[in-house]
């Protein structure tokens, strides 16, 4: 847990909607899978909370949707500007629970830190299948990079035009893979609807509008099995068993 | 020459007058792991009420211009957890005063939690927060009537037979000195001005409140020029010392609290921006004290 300036190596749209961002510092730290990052925004009082899809020493890649005034407001900075991080924060993804294979699912922009899951999965000499949901074949993030590690990625898409037709609920009945350990990241009611259809043990990486992202404001707490909990703090990664649903 | 910075509170000696205010510094322990703890001048810990309480549904957040909206509805652990388990872990992390900071909903809850708090070792001072609805008044704020502040006054001074009582007020009544005199004559050992400013903010393309709660309390920079005047009328108006909160972010911010009449200064939203933010500001002060010729910061309490 730091804070850092870094440069902007690169800030461009991903897919309609989406930005990638290249940030680098000299010096910075590798953070874990699954944590994520506090940006100060010009103009913007609070720092926007942003998934890390990848974290290298000296190198964060970041994945961001726009969303609102702070989001479109980062869309216009350039090559070369500075932005003051907050990075290091929550607790990420428990890379060792998986024994031998992981099942990843992800939803849209929910997407994002799969990426550095399945590197540190794959670089741990676990097996990866990854089941990632769109709106449309525009919208496919991430299905080369998760490929290039070596994972067995299903597309589904709402219109059908890439891969499966439907959501990530039908590719997992459809694709049905083998698995001992899975992670989900995504919108609420996605992760909702597979809760009951994953058998095992696995994790899911939970949302909230954030105030401070470092513990402090209790702006995003949800209710779980050992009582109320700080997405930002206790988070934003809960076990199944934690969660009541 | 060295900068003194320390100010007496309630004949508590804080190295700087620079304190967390509650609510907006976790439980008192999470920052620890950005900075050591002893280097505030005293800690405020987060608003606890006689039962736990799980707070308001999410989104609780809301950005403004200036500031945020917050509606985390008072989110604790209860007060027997407050003195058993959290002010002991924040003493085996500093040697800083504490503050508790207690919520009721009955006079007699701010009474129960205050008697408590006073036989927890690791608390040195209590603020209570009079803000929060009276149910057994519909639901009308303690902190807008004279005389429901000073009910809770004289609970919490009856209950505290040890321990400095500050009570903590809203800025939003019609007239300030009424509420701070009513706390005073009551016992109050100190103010503390201002909690947040009720207000609330529209997703003007979901055509809903952009928190769940509907409403919350206005807090950041923009609160600034509001609490140094109404920290001023209470000041004028009262013996006891003030303590000075809302939007304060800089050491020059801590200046103009004191010189309004503010014995020490409470920093909040700005922790949210920034975990460093009170460090900073600490770091801050004898440097712009040599600039402003200061050489007490105590000299300048409300010099204006």
């Amino acid at each position: 847990m730091e804070k850092r300036i870094y440069t902007i190596s690169a800030n461009e749209p991903a897919v309609p909607g989406v930005y990638r961002l290249v940030l680098t510092a000299d010096g910075a730290p590798q953070q874990r899978s699954g944590q994520f990052v506090q940006v100060a925004i010009p103009g913007k009082y609070l720092r926007r909370p942003l998934s890390v899809s990848l974290s290298e020493p000296g190198r964060l890649t970041l994945l961001y949707k726009v969303a609102g005034e702070g989001t479109a407001t980062l869309t216009t900075l350039r090559e070369g500007s500075e932005l003051e991080l907050l990075t290091g924060l929550g607790h990420g993804f428990h890379v060792e629970a998986c024994r031998k294979k992981a099942l990843l699912i992800g939803g849209g922009i929910g997407v994002a830190p799969l990426h550095q899951l399945c590197r540190d999965l794959r670089a741990a000499g676990r097996e990866v299948v990854a089941l990632l949901g769109f709106n449309t074949a525009r919208d496919v993030l991430l299905h080369q990079e998760l490929s290039a590690l070596g994972a067995d990625v299903h597309i589904a898409t709402l219109d059908g035009q890439a891969g499966i037709k439907g959501l990530v609920t039908d590719a997992l009945g459809q694709v049905a893979p083998s698995f001992d350990y899975f992670y989900v990241c995504g919108p609420m009611p996605m992760m909702r609807a597979l809760h009951p259809l994953l058998s095992g043990p696995g994790e899911y990486s939970l949302e909230e509008r954030m105030g401070c992202g470092t513990g402090v404001c209790f702006g995003c707490t949800v209710q779980t099995t050992e009582g109320p909990q700080r997405i930002c703090h206790e988070g934003p990664v809960f076990l199944k068993d934690q969660l009541p649903w | 020459m060295v900068r003194d910075t320390s100010v007496n509170l309630c004949g508590i000696r804080l190295q700087n007058p620079v304190i967390p205010a509650s609510g907006t510094f976790g439980q008192g322990f999470e920052m620890a792991r950005w900075y050591a703890l002893d280097k505030l001048g005293a800690i405020c810990l987060k608003g606890t009420t006689l039962e736990p309480r799980f707070g308001n549904p999410t989104p609780r957040i809301a950005e403004c211009t200036g500031g945020l909206l917050n509606a985390v509805g008072l989110q604790n652990p209860g007060i027997d957890a407050l003195v058993s388990k959290v002010a002991p872990h924040v003493r085996s992390l500093c040697r800083t005063p504490l503050i508790a900071n207690i919520s009721g909903f009955s006079v007699e809850e701010f009474g129960i939690c205050c008697e408590k708090a006073d036989a927890c070792e690791e608390i040195d001072l209590v603020e209570v927060n009079i803000s929060c609805p009276n149910v057994h008044k519909g639901g009308m704020s303690f902190g807008t009537d004279p005389a429901a502040a000073a009910a809770v006054t004289r609970a919490a001074r009856k209950a505290l037979r040890k321990k400095p009582l500050l009570v903590k007020l809203t800025p939003l009544v019609t007239d300030i000195t009424a509420i701070a005199r009513a706390c005073e004559d009551e016992g109050a050992d100190a103010l503390t001005l201002i909690n947040t400013l009720p207000g609330m903010r529209i997703d003007i393309r979901r055509r809903k409140p952009v928190l769940a709660n509907r409403t919350g309390g206005f807090s950041g920079p923009a609160l600034l020029p509001v609490a140094l005047r109404l920290v001023n009328l209470a000041a004028a108006a009262c013996k006891i010392p003030i303590v000075g909160c809302g939007g304060v972010a800089s050491a020059s911010d801590v200046i103009e609290m004191m010189m309004a009449g503010a014995t020490a200064v409470q920093v909040g939203s700005a922790n949210l921006r920034d975990p460093m933010a009170c460090p900073g500001i600490i770091d801050a002060l004898p440097a712009l004290m040599e600039e402003l010729g200061i050489e007490k910061l105590e000299d300048i309490i409300g010099i204006i």
